[in-house]
């Protein structure tokens, strides 16, 4: 056997290897691409149910009597607002259906309404005041078992004492369906209300406004200190110091500490050191500035960097100063790089989480918050408080607070990478 | 009067004192003897501005940051009830009469005569407080201005102050990076050495009984059992074990494939693709892993089970998949960290210079070999680096292994169980309320100093060797 046989036998085998090596990287990529897939789909699949939400329609009776007001022509708006309208509605329930005696039947028949109904009620006689004494028509908001019963996810097939809906609630939104009296609407409440126990009634109005007024603080604090921190590194900084290698080594390891890290730093520091109130969009934008200056520093020194020197001897040569080189010609140069750079870390505070759980940020807020020192929460902790609630209706709209945040995601990465493709200059 | 009305209108000040001492400036110039200035007029305008900011500025913040606790300070120091107290109970205390300063006196809410009393002197030590702070800062705006103003003359180098000052400022915002690491050790170590004086620092890294949740009071020496916390060390080491398992070979890989394999045109569309893994928020990721790999992971262990026991294989028998599972933690771990090996991967093997890879093919190698043999080998150190970046982002990972993992610290090799982690149990002995001298909030903190320094460990190692591994081929 001479040697190019003994090469020959070997060849086969060494392109099947080749071949099954490129088969690999195909197959992780593809698993990669697919898992992303997945991942994006099953949350979407998940989040369709809450964006529509079960209403009844039911004859209300504005009864002076059920509402506990006196008898008289018109009521000023303070006595309608503490009004009692509890019992407005399992009244006309009752009435709709009757042959319903017992106790427990009842109660069952009371919670097909959400017990948020009575608000709603309430925004209605507000709005129009001559309601009181008469009976209206009005969609009312069903409680979440039966919303969860009209949108499929509770099948009436499995065992009554398996399922959260009896068998005599399935025949009343049988009898609903039949009068069409019970239909499927746009879930307005999710983006208009803040956060509640009962899932028919939560909404991510307060988490969105938490979130903005936390990324407010974020935005204002890194982006002025990142930037000069990065200016002072980039161009003013001595070569080959100590202290600066100290400051560069402490910037790229801040990169790299854990988020949560910088969540007890927060607890410890601001609001046991400084009194900084807890919970507040505040303290939550401080420690989200720690957390993204690395990431925004970073990413405006390689900007800075990217400018020709030429541009700086150019000015340089006509008498400016540098600092004036820097203001007048670097800096706008470098601006697209340096936004893409912020809008990236901005992303990142964004979806952060745990640094905030630790700030108290997690704690049950059902107001909307007004101002940075109100008790707030922000999208991504809203996701993590859902997904903990164990009611049905909890999962969908933890999957539509995910959608939210990751639409909000989409669009911040997507105005970074059209600014770099738009203003990207290759000198 | 507000810190936001004192900013506002210093705001205001400054932007008048800009145009006065900028006015005087072109005043000159524009004087009959056309006087030369130095600078720019704008210069002059600066640099009323910054006298006339800067000082009050720092007064301002340094006073709100100080006033609160030196006035609870002085409180304390006027009751004897106060001072006899321990700090937790002060703190308490102190609250209570805050709520009454802020509900208001007029209303007589309290039904203790003490807390108004102190009420009262808290809201008078803040009045003055307030008056002094006001009258401190304007009259040193003011002060600023006509300092300012007197100092400008022609000849007067405006420039190049502003402008030192200005690379001052610059240089205070770099130092931020410092005082935040230095806050990090600052806000763990007091809390950690207070924690190990009582429990000992063997007895935490070894002990294998957590059970923090245990209220330990005061003098209850013999039950330190209760903070052995090397399973929460074995959990996050578990978790980050299979993580990397999925990451390291799928990451590397992928990004081998790219380099060297696919077409630019399929590699600009993959790659970023890939790259919106890493910008999913770990929530998400953490809700995925709790509510679908979960469920999918306990199932096929149950299907198992049953397919184990329809053949009557000894294997399967006995396989319990809990719901919270190491193995679907570390699953969802290892796709997040994976675009993280992907990229930094990528890198390295992109700075491979190309006339290694010529070499290797001009001998007649294949391309799978050239990688394996050529490439791989010179960018091993880089890839090293990167891995142990992800190894301290998969340890440092906080909310899947808190929402899919579980909060059971068993010491336990079977992937299959649940298990805890480092992060796991820091959020959960600090979230909700307790006192902040707690032994157990303690030893939350002692858990967050092993976390810092591990992972600072892991950081400086995995820079220095990828920056070496850079200059190399530079």
């Amino acid at each position: 056997m001479n040697n190019l046989e003994i090469v020959k036998a070997g060849l086969n085998k060494r392109y099947a290897k080749e071949r099954r090596f490129k088969f690999y990287g195909i197959f992780s990529i593809s698993l990669s691409m697919l898992f992303l897939f997945f991942l994006l789909f099953d949350i979407g699949a998940k989040s369709i149910p809450a964006f529509t939400q079960t209403y009844i329609n039911l004859d209300i009776e504005f009864d002076k009597k059920l509402m506990k007001l006196q008898d008289q022509d018109s009521y000023s708006e303070e006595t309608l607002f503490s009004a009692s309208y509890s019992k407005l509605g399992r009244n006309a329930l009752y009435k709709l259906f009757p042959e319903v005696t017992e106790r427990k039947q009842k109660k069952a028949l009371r919670q097909m309404l959400s017990s948020g109904a009575r608000y709603d009620l309430r925004d209605a006689v507000l709005e129009n005041n001559d309601y009181v004494g008469t009976t209206q028509n009005l969609w009312v908001l069903a409680g979440d078992d039966i919303d969860a019963f009209v949108k499929g996810l509770i099948d009436r097939n499995i065992p009554e004492a398996d399922r959260r809906v009896k068998d005599y609630q399935v025949e009343w939104v049988d009898t609903l369906e039949a009068q069409n009296k019970i239909e499927r609407r746009f879930n307005i409440n999710f983006f208009t209300s803040g956060d509640s126990r009962e899932p028919e009634q939560a909404g991510i109005l307060g988490a969105l406004k938490g979130s903005f007024y936390t990324m407010l603080v974020t935005l204002l604090l890194s982006f002025p200190i990142a930037v000069s921190a990065a200016i002072y590194l980039e161009e003013f900084a001595p070569k080959n110091n100590w202290w600066i290698d100290i400051i560069e080594i402490n910037i790229n390891n801040l990169a790299a500490v854990p988020s949560i890290v910088f969540g007890i730093l927060g607890l410890a520091v601001y609001i046991n050191l400084f009194g900084v109130p807890r919970s507040a969009p505040l303290v939550g934008g401080l420690v989200l500035t720690l957390m993204t200056l690395p990431t925004i520093i970073i990413s405006t020194r390689a900007a800075l960097k990217s400018v020709p020197p030429s541009i700086r001897e150019a000015a340089l040569s006509i008498g400016a100063s540098k600092m004036q080189v820097i203001t007048h010609h670097v800096l706008p140069l470098a601006m697209p790089g340096i936004l893409t750079g912020s809008i990236i870390g901005m992303a990142q505070a964004l979806g952060e989480t745990a640094p905030l759980l630790m700030i108290g940020m997690v704690a049950f807020v059902a107001d909307i918050p007004q101002s940075i020192l109100d008790p707030a929460t922000v999208l991504p902790v809203q996701v993590f408080i859902w997904s903990d609630s164990p009611e049905r209706g909890f999962i969908a709209l933890t999957s539509a607070a995910i959608v939210t945040l990751l639409v909000f995601l989409f669009f911040m990465n997507l105005v970074a990478i059209v600014l770099r493709k738009k203003f990207e200059t290759r000198w | 009067m507000s810190n936001l009305e004192i900013l506002l209108i210093l705001i205001i000040a400054a932007a008048i004192a800009y145009y006065a001492t900028k006015r005087q400036a072109q005043s000159w110039q524009a004087s009959r003897d056309k006087t030369k200035l130095d600078s720019l007029p704008n210069y002059y305008g600066y640099f009323g501005t910054i006298c006339t900011l800067l000082p009050a500025l720092i007064v301002l913040s340094f006073w709100s940051f100080i006033e609160g606790n030196i006035i609870s300070a002085l409180v304390v120091s006027k009751f004897e009830r106060l001072s006899a107290l321990n700090a937790s109970d002060l703190s308490l205390v102190m609250n209570e009469i805050k709520i009454i300063v802020e509900s208001g006196l007029s209303e007589k809410n309290s039904n203790d005569l003490f807390y108004e009393k102190a009420a009262v002197l808290i809201e008078r030590y803040s009045s003055v407080s307030l008056f002094l702070k006001v009258a401190s800062v304007f009259a040193l705006s003011i002060l600023g201005f006509m300092y300012a103003y007197l100092k400008i003359t022609p000849r007067f180098k405006a420039r190049k102050k502003v402008e030192k000052t200005a690379v001052y400022l610059l240089l205070l915002s770099a130092l931020v990076a410092i005082l935040t690491t230095a806050g990090i050790i600052f806000s763990v170590l007091f809390e950690s050495i207070a924690f190990f004086s009582q429990i000992s620092i063997f007895d935490f890294v070894f002990g294998t009984h957590w059970s923090p949740q245990i209220a330990i009071r005061e003098g209850q020496v013999s039950s330190t059992g209760g903070f052995g916390a090397f399973p929460l060390f074995w959990g996050t080491i578990l978790i980050s074990i299979i993580a990397m398992i999925v990451a390291a070979p799928l990451g590397l890989i992928s990004a081998i494939y790219l380099a060297e394999y696919a077409q630019p045109k399929i590699r600009n569309v993959v790659k970023p693709i890939l790259e919106i893994l890493a910008g999913v928020p770990t929530v998400v990721y953490g809700f995925f892993a709790a509510l679908t790999v979960g469920p999918m992971v306990s199932g096929f262990g149950d299907r198992l089970n049953e397919f184990g026991m329809s053949f009557e294989i000894e294997l399967f028998a006995g396989l319990v998949v809990s719901s919270e599972s190491a193995l679907a933690a570390g699953l969802v771990m290892g796709m997040m960290i994976m675009p993280f090996i992907l990229s930094l991967s990528d890198d390295v093997i992109n700075a491979v210079p190309d006339s290694l890879r010529d070499g290797s093919i001009a001998m007649g190698s294949t391309k799978s070999e050239t990688v394996w043999k050529v490439v791989f080998p010179a960018a091993l150190p880089g890839i090293v680096g990167g891995f142990l970046l992800a190894i301290s982002r998969a340890i440092g990972e906080t909310m899947i292994v808190l929402m899919a993992a579980g909060v059971a610290a068993n010491l336990t090799a079977n992937p299959l169980n649940s298990v805890t982690t480092v992060t796991t149990q820091i959020v959960v002995l600090l979230t909700g309320d307790q006192e902040f001298d707690s032994i157990k909030t303690l030893s939350a903190f002692a858990l967050a100093l092993g976390l810092f320094v591990t992972t600072l460990i892991l950081n400086i190692l995995a820079l220095q060797i990828v920056r070496r591994y850079r200059e190399q081929y530079e």
